[in-house]
């Protein structure tokens, strides 16, 4: 079989979405849905919708270094999109080993054909890094280094995405002593745009809201200094978490499961990252919106954050936090909070809820500080 | 030379990077195998030094596919050498996220991962949408999605995808190779079936989410689970959230009795010869899983722990993890050094210490004769063992397990096959779907029982007394099991002055797709394609038939912890 290039003849996203049964009504939530993800107003909805009704599916060669497939896994979670509307209506996934019917020398005729015939039309998506050391043979498809393989692929890319904290910036493997030399992409790949999809894994909705975004506007997110999408990394998880007025309030988890535990406090003392990590787990949350770290009673462990494998370990505190609005540090608030709740309910409700009045205030300032430069992601 | 060398790398549609070299005889059929590892990461030194409670997380990214395997094994292994005895409830819970895990990874290693090798997307395109009903309520009456206008918009689907002239994943297959056998409706319903089914998975594992925050790589802890139950609180596992893991639970059940096993059957159905092509090694290895007690119980294990050698069901031997005279690993084939006059390790006291004298990339070959893999060869009392869900069945079955029997007799019947029939590709593939009807009604005894012990007023669900390392022995050493999707995992640790001292894993692609003995011995993929015809040697689809067939991890086989603070060696390519 052999397929075409994508021409303006070809079928666009809204059309293929209406071959494959979906109502013009269902396209128009999709798209609100979508538009929602990205942190779009609603009045932008019609540019949404507009856009897929307009454009080929970007052909997408996914490709694979040192991982463990994690990435792949929660993509393939994804509520909105779904993950078989993104695959068969929105990009055209030509090359991606874990899910591709091809394999062998017919897997390696897609990528080479695709860099032969359509240079400058692809998408390369990145999951896991690369080892540099002992010329590559840590990691080696079809005879070929890793390394050889992402360069000569990323060379006539559109642009590349670095999917989790692998590629982003060398999670697991690169932790010390990094027996692999493993470096993530952007050591390798100099001369292309490189969105980074930092998480171990990234929450699919961000994922699949960073393909949907290029679809529908034709351009790239808008990325933060170190290339992050400001929509999905433009926030501390401490600055939207639920739990937030219990780190003001001075209410701390002291142990597992411990009455804090079952009344949902902060988790800073048992070493929760969620004060120096960037992400979306507390707006977005995992799996449609079911949970994430911090919701089921264990810290965040800031697998978006650069090391964080090595800035353990991950039940220590690593950095003392100033509360807001507060002259001291959460270790001393907790034994205070521990005697308000020994002296009684009414007491300790008393203390939550001026803290909380106290410290919603300094949160806001706080937010807006943490978060400079982020109008939504989008110009 | 007689041979002809059939090369598939990449091998797709599994986890990892796996190369397969095949020899082709005269007679068209393979005669010798090879199959090579070609990824390893080297988590062996990472952990080392590390704070054992923190293990876990780096074990779980081991392999994203078998999300929270890892994790579990280790969190066991800590607790064993520790001497922590876990709550009742976080022992079911982590049974529930167990099951969950291996139902979820079943269903999608069938469809998306194994499925292609039997169902022919393109001839789906020439089925007859009312033919297609009538097939799919014969295969499963209770299936509601399988009316003539369903299969007609499926049907509509697939043409103007294929149309559209972007193929996507399913660019440049085999589509057509004379070895597909299914007709078109069978075709059709499967293309169907494989779309209901990733619809469906990303809601499964909303289980995991709600006990460990997320999926893929949910969270745990050291002595129980970091998720606290009060069924007062809107911030801790209460009704709502029990109700959310009961609803899907339910799900899973009909997905795995009305749409997997029926699906399984069917295509199972048009390939009989495959019940005598792919048997491989006759020696078959699990831990057991799935304690009714604790994991110290291991005879309340619901899939007992044991060996059977030789297919002989009569005997089941007796398994030691811990007994250094019964796992062994060599090196002899593998890119690893071991110091001189050392063959063999038991891997409590394992060394990884890389040493790459394959061909310098690019290269076409492998040194059939020389070291090929980074995956080394473990044995079990000298034997070459395959694990897994065939692994599980069959040593269930020796044990006389009256629930495995029921099973596997029942599928026997339905397919007119004789119990011999198991050890094959068709078996092992046949096998994944038993063993997941069974892990499907063990998910709700498990969640069962978990609401049985909180209508008692236990909610307890992590023990924190042995919680700081000052409290542990100064040297200790444990083990932890679990059995993965893909079979017997081990991991050992040993822990001194409460930091990791070394840490070594065997997992299960490890005892399945390793390379050869010491003693020429093949392992459990190359041993299963002996013998087997390859009608196109461009086309080598009967090699992924029979590869698939076991699942393939190699994130998982790779990446072997190795011990005890080795500085890795110098290099040499070659």
């Amino acid at each position: 079989m052999t397929r075409t290039p994508a021409t303006s003849s070809q079928p666009t996203t809204y059309e293929l979405l209406q071959r494959h049964g979906v109502s013009r009504r269902s396209f128009l939530e999709f798209c609100a849905s979508a538009a929602a993800v990205m942190g779009l107003d609603y009045s932008e909805v019609e540019r949404v919708v507009q856009a897929l009704e307009t454009k080929p599916r970007i052909p997408v060669l996914w490709l694979h270094g040192l991982e463990c497939t994690c990435c792949s896994e929660s993509f393939l979670r994804s509520s909105h999109p779904i993950a078989q509307d993104l695959i068969l209506n929105m990009i055209s996934l030509d090359y991606d080993e874990t899910l591709q019917a091809a394999a062998g020398d017919q897997a390696e005729q897609i990528r080479r054909d695709m860099i032969a015939n359509h240079p400058g039309e692809y998408v390369v998506a990145v999951e896991g890094n690369v080892p540099t050391k002992d010329g590559g043979v840590y990691c080696t498809i079809a005879g070929e280094t890793f390394q050889h393989i992402l360069e000569e692929t990323a060379e006539h890319a559109r642009f590349v995405i670095a999917w989790g904290s692998c590629a982003t910036n060398g999670c697991v493997q690169a932790a010390k002593p990094n027996p692999t030399g493993a470096v993530p992409i952007h050591k390798i790949i100099k001369n292309k745009p490189i969105v980074k999809v930092p998480g171990c894994p990234p929450i699919a909705e961000v994922m699949t809201g960073v393909l949907t975004h290029v679809l529908t506007f034709d351009r790239l997110p808008e990325l933060d200094r170190i290339g992050r999408p400001k929509a999905f990394y433009g926030q501390r998880l401490h600055d939207k978490c639920y739990r937030r007025s219990f780190f003001d309030a001075g209410q701390f988890v002291e142990h597992w499961d411990d009455e804090g535990a079952k009344k949902g406090w902060c988790l800073y003392k048992m070493g929760c990252r969620g004060p120096t990590t960037y992400n979306s787990c507390s707006t977005v949350m995992w799996n449609g919106g079911v949970s994430w770290p911090i919701g089921s009673g264990h810290g965040c462990i800031g697998c978006s954050e650069e090391n964080f494998w090595d800035n353990g370990p991950f039940y220590s505190r690593t950095a003392d936090v100033p509360v807001p609005g507060i002259n001291s540090t959460p270790e001393k608030i907790g034994m205070v909070a521990a005697a308000a709740a020994a002296a009684g309910a009414a007491a300790h409700l008393g203390t939550l809820m001026i803290k909380r009045a106290r410290g919603s205030k300094a949160a806001e300032g706080d937010g807006s500080a943490a978060s400079a430069g982020d109008e939504g992601g989008q110009a | 030379m007689s041979a002809e060398r059939i090369v598939v790398d990449p091998v797709t549609r599994i986890e990892g990077h796996l190369r397969i070299e095949a020899m082709l005889g005269e007679d068209k059929r393979i005669n010798e195998a090879l199959s090579s590892g070609t990824m390893w990461r080297g988590l062996e030194t990472i952990l080392k030094g590390r704070d054992p409670r923190d293990a876990w997380a780096f074990a779980e990214r081991i392999c994203g596919v078998c999300t929270s395997i890892h994790a579990i094994a280790s969190v066991r292994a800590v607790e064993d050498a520790v001497g922590i005895e876990i709550p009742a409830n976080a022992e079911r819970i982590r049974n529930i996220i167990y099951l969950t895990q291996v139902i979820q990874d079943h269903v999608i290693h069938f469809y998306h991962l194994h499925a292609l090798d039997w169902v022919d997307v393109v001839s789906a395109l020439s089925a007859d949408p009312k033919a297609t009903a009538e097939l799919a309520q014969t295969v499963s009456p209770h299936w509601p999605l399988a009316t003539p206008g369903y299969f007609s918009d499926m049907a509509a689907t697939l043409k103007r995808f294929v149309e559209s002239g972007q193929l996507g994943i399913f660019a440049n297959a085999y589509w057509g190779h004379p070895a597909y056998k299914l007709p078109p409706e069978a075709n059709l319903m499967a293309v169907a079936h494989y779309l209901e089914a990733l619809k469906w998975q990303k809601d499964v594992v909303k289980i995991h989410t709600v006990f460990g925050g997320k999926n893929p790589h949910p969270n745990f802890v050291v002595g129980g689970m970091p998720c606290s139950i009060d069924l007062d609180s809107d911030n801790a596992i209460n009704i709502e959230r029990l109700n959310l893991v009961r609803e899907q639970i339910l799900r899973a059940a009909e997905i795995v009795e009305q749409l997997y096993y029926p699906d399984l059957l069917a295509i199972a159905g048009f390939y009989p010869e495959w019940a005598e092509i792919g048997g491989g090694v006759p020696n078959y290895l699990a831990y057991g899983e799935v304690p009714r007690n604790s994991i110290r119980d291991v005879d309340s294990f619901r899939m007992p722990r044991g060996a059977v050698l030789d297919r002989d069901l009569s005997r089941i031997h007796e398994v030691d993890p811990k007994d250094p005279q019964q796992i062994g690993e060599e090196v002899s084939r593998s890119w690893y050094r071991y110091p001189d006059g050392t063959t063999r390790l038991h891997p409590s006291v394992g060394i990884t210490e890389p040493q790459y004298d394959g061909p310098a990339p690019p290269y076409r070959h492998l040194d059939e004769n020389g070291s090929y893999s980074w995956i080394k060869t473990p044995r079990w009392r000298n034997h070459a063992m395959e694990v897994g869900p065939l692994a599980r069945l069959v040593v269930g079955y020796a044990a006389g397990d009256a629930e495995i029997k029921e099973v596997v007799g029942e599928a026997l019947a339905a397919l007119k096959l004789p119990a011999a029939a198991l050890f094959s590709t068709l078996g092992r593939t046949a096998a994944r779907a038993l063993e997941t009807r069974l892990a499907s009604r063990w998910l709700m005894d498990e969640f069962d029982a978990l609401l049985a012990n909180l209508r008692n007023g236990d909610t307890a669900t992590s023990d924190t007394r042995l919680w700081e390392p000052s409290s542990w022995p100064a040297d200790c050493s444990g083990f932890g099991s679990c059995e993965a999707p893909r079979g017997a995992l081990g991991h050992w640790v040993h822990i001194k002055d409460g930091k990791i001292a070394n840490y070594q894993a065997v997992v299960p692609t490890t005892w399945n797709a390793s390379p050869k003995g010491e003693d020429g011995s093949r392992g459990a993929y190359e041993e299963s394609l002996l013998g087997t015809p390859v009608h196109d040697p461009q086309q080598p689809l009967e090699i992924l038939r029979t590869v698939h067939s076991f699942d393939p991890c190699l994130a998982c086989a790779s990446h072997v912890y190795g011990p005890d603070g080795r500085k890795l060696s110098t290099v040499q390519v070659r």
